[in-house]
């Protein structure tokens, strides 16, 4: 193995004196301080909107974009008829890792289904965001896909949806807005 | 008499009421400058808002909502409202005591800061100086020596190790720099000959002490930084790893610490104004008017001179806040031995030098 030697720069006699780079350091974070204060006060007045003043999101009003891969709260998907795609299979349950699915399967009224749930009740506050559901799912009956991310309750038993929560995730806050 | 005496309290009290307000004002300066700097825009969710028939007292609270300003407002209520904690085993006089000690003596070095000429108002001369000390420097230095036992105070009477530790490396570190900081301080008194502040801001009409003494400048500017344990000094508080003494302080009394941090940021401004950036001091105004360079002169009443010094030396120390501001946000902590090898081995040599050669140079003029 060939030895790779790095070498690093000596501090010159100005470097160690440190005083150049506490002043290029002041510079730099002053030039963006006076130049984000008068954006930031024209803003503020309504004027030149179409510069920007920081990179804040003004997270409740603001939603900051997420990426389409991005595991948020889960939801089960629905089959023409708004049944539930889910055919009660136990892949999700016996998978989680967090051992937050709760399935309890009925025999399914259609004759080409075996099953279908009777309940699916999820305990978003043990859920791990793994998306193992979501993997292992053969039906692709539960996605993590609702980008909900708020998701935040003043009781244990209010993080847990039950499958008409699930299955029409927009109407479900765990907190009620 | 009373007349004098009256007129003191109102100097103490208007002086008191800016420094205090000053100070609670720097908690919101600090957020938001912070903010500002880093492409964000900081606290801004404490606001006050009236019921719709109250709309006129709506628009105008808008502006201080909008810029978070109502955030030291909500920080002192919160403050006030938390528990106050002595841990057990703790000396609960002295517990009570250390912020009491750190926040008076702080305050009281401002008594001796010229914020203004002499006002002559009908018979009565008035100095712009609520304690005209003919030894201020001493009493600012013995003031600022003092607040060292509000800090160790702090680490002892905690009965906690970490804090006992934090007191310790505040004692030193605050006794190291006080040296560095009286020393290179002599420079400018070698150089004014006196020990009186107003009169070394008088003598400052011409020049100001920054051109007179540029390495006093920088020396005690670092000196005074660190003794009012800042960023990046704030190795006995290091609130975000390391802990400081005031651990196990919680409510108002740690709010007073706090509040002796920016006591003290705004007395360091104070001084650095008055020794180096020429007090209240507006360059080209003389007691009658102003002298501009062309020969050219205006002249303006007393009352104006007066007032435009009192400005003057309000935007300097609001200057000095901005810029300890910047400093505290732009640089990292220093390791503890650096600091200690920046203040003994770098510091305290460069003041001494500062002093040999400001006395040369006055000697050699006469
Ligand atoms: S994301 Fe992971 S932890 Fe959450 S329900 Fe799915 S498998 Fe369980
Ligand atoms: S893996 Fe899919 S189909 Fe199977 S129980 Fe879970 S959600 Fe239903």
């Amino acid at each position: 193995m060939a030895i790779k030697i790095i070498k690093r720069k000596e501090l010159s006699f100005w470097d160690q004196t440190y005083l150049p780079m506490l002043f290029s350091g002041l510079w730099i974070t002053s030039r963006h301080f006076f130049r984000n204060f008068f954006v930031q006060t024209l803003n503020l007045f309504g004027l030149a909107k179409h510069l920007k003043g920081s990179y804040t999101f003004q997270y409740p009003e603001v939603q900051r974009p997420l990426s389409k891969r991005a595991r948020t709260r889960h939801r089960l998907t629905q089959r023409e008829d708004g049944a539930p795609r889910c055919v009660a299979c136990m892949m999700c349950e016996t998978v989680c890792p967090a051992r937050c699915i709760n399935i309890v399967a009925k025999e399914n009224p259609d004759p080409n289904i075996e099953k279908m749930p009777a309940s699916f009740d999820l305990d978003l506050g043990m859920c791990v965001y793994c998306g193992f559901c979501v993997e292992v799912c053969p039906e692709d009956a539960i996605r993590m896909d609702t980008q909900i991310l708020d998701i935040a309750a003043y009781s244990r038993k209010e993080m847990k949806l039950d499958m008409k929560e699930l299955l029409n995730p927009t109407t479900a806050y765990p907190v009620k807005k | 008499m009373l007349v004098d005496f009256t007129i003191k309290l109102i100097l103490a009290g208007a002086f008191l009421g800016m420094v205090l307000n000053l100070a609670g004002l720097l908690t919101w300066v600090e957020r938001k400058q912070s903010a500002v700097m880093q492409d964000r825009i900081g606290a801004n969710r404490a606001k006050i808002i009236f019921p719709k028939w109250l709309f006129p007292l709506n628009w105008l609270v808008w502006l201080p909502n909008e810029l978070g300003l109502f955030h030291s407002l909500a920080d002192a209520a919160k403050m006030f409202l938390k528990e106050d904690f002595v841990p057990r085993g703790a000396d609960k006089f002295l517990h009570t005591l250390a912020p009491a000690i750190s926040v008076i003596f702080a305050l009281m070095a401002f008594a001796a800061i010229p914020f203004g000429d002499t006002l002559h108002l009908g018979n009565h001369v008035i100095n712009l100086q609520v304690a005209d000390v003919n030894a201020g420097i001493l009493f600012v230095f013995a003031m600022l020596g003092l607040g060292v036992y509000g800090v160790i105070l702090a680490g002892f009477a905690s009965n906690n190790n970490y804090a006992y530790l934090g007191g310790m490396r505040a004692a030193s570190q605050m006794l190291s720099y006080e040296i560095t900081m009286g020393i290179s301080i002599l420079g400018v008194v070698i150089t004014y000959g006196s020990l009186s502040l107003q009169e070394i801001v008088r003598a400052q009409g011409s020049v100001w002490g920054i051109f007179t003494q540029p390495l006093a400048f920088f020396l005690f500017m670092t000196a005074a930084l660190a003794e009012t344990k800042r960023v990046p000094f704030d190795l006995p508080e290091g609130e975000s790893e390391i802990i400081g003494y005031f651990v196990e302080y919680s409510g108002m009394k740690f709010g007073m610490f706090f509040l002796t941090d920016l006591v003290e940021t705004v007395l360091v401004a104070c001084l650095m104004t008055t020794f180096f950036l020429g007090g209240w001091q507006v360059p080209f105004l003389q007691p009658d008017g102003f002298h501009w360079p062309g020969g050219s002169f205006v002249a303006i009443s007393h009352g104006l001179v007066i007032t435009l010094g009192v400005l003057a030396f309000l935007s300097k120390v609001l200057f000095f806040n901005w810029l300890f501001m910047a400093i505290r946000w732009t640089l990292p902590r220093f390791r503890y031995d650096q600091l200690m090898h920046l203040g003994w081995k770098i510091l305290f040599p460069a003041s001494l030098v500062n002093v040999l050669v400001t006395s040369i140079v006055v000697a050699w003029r006469g």
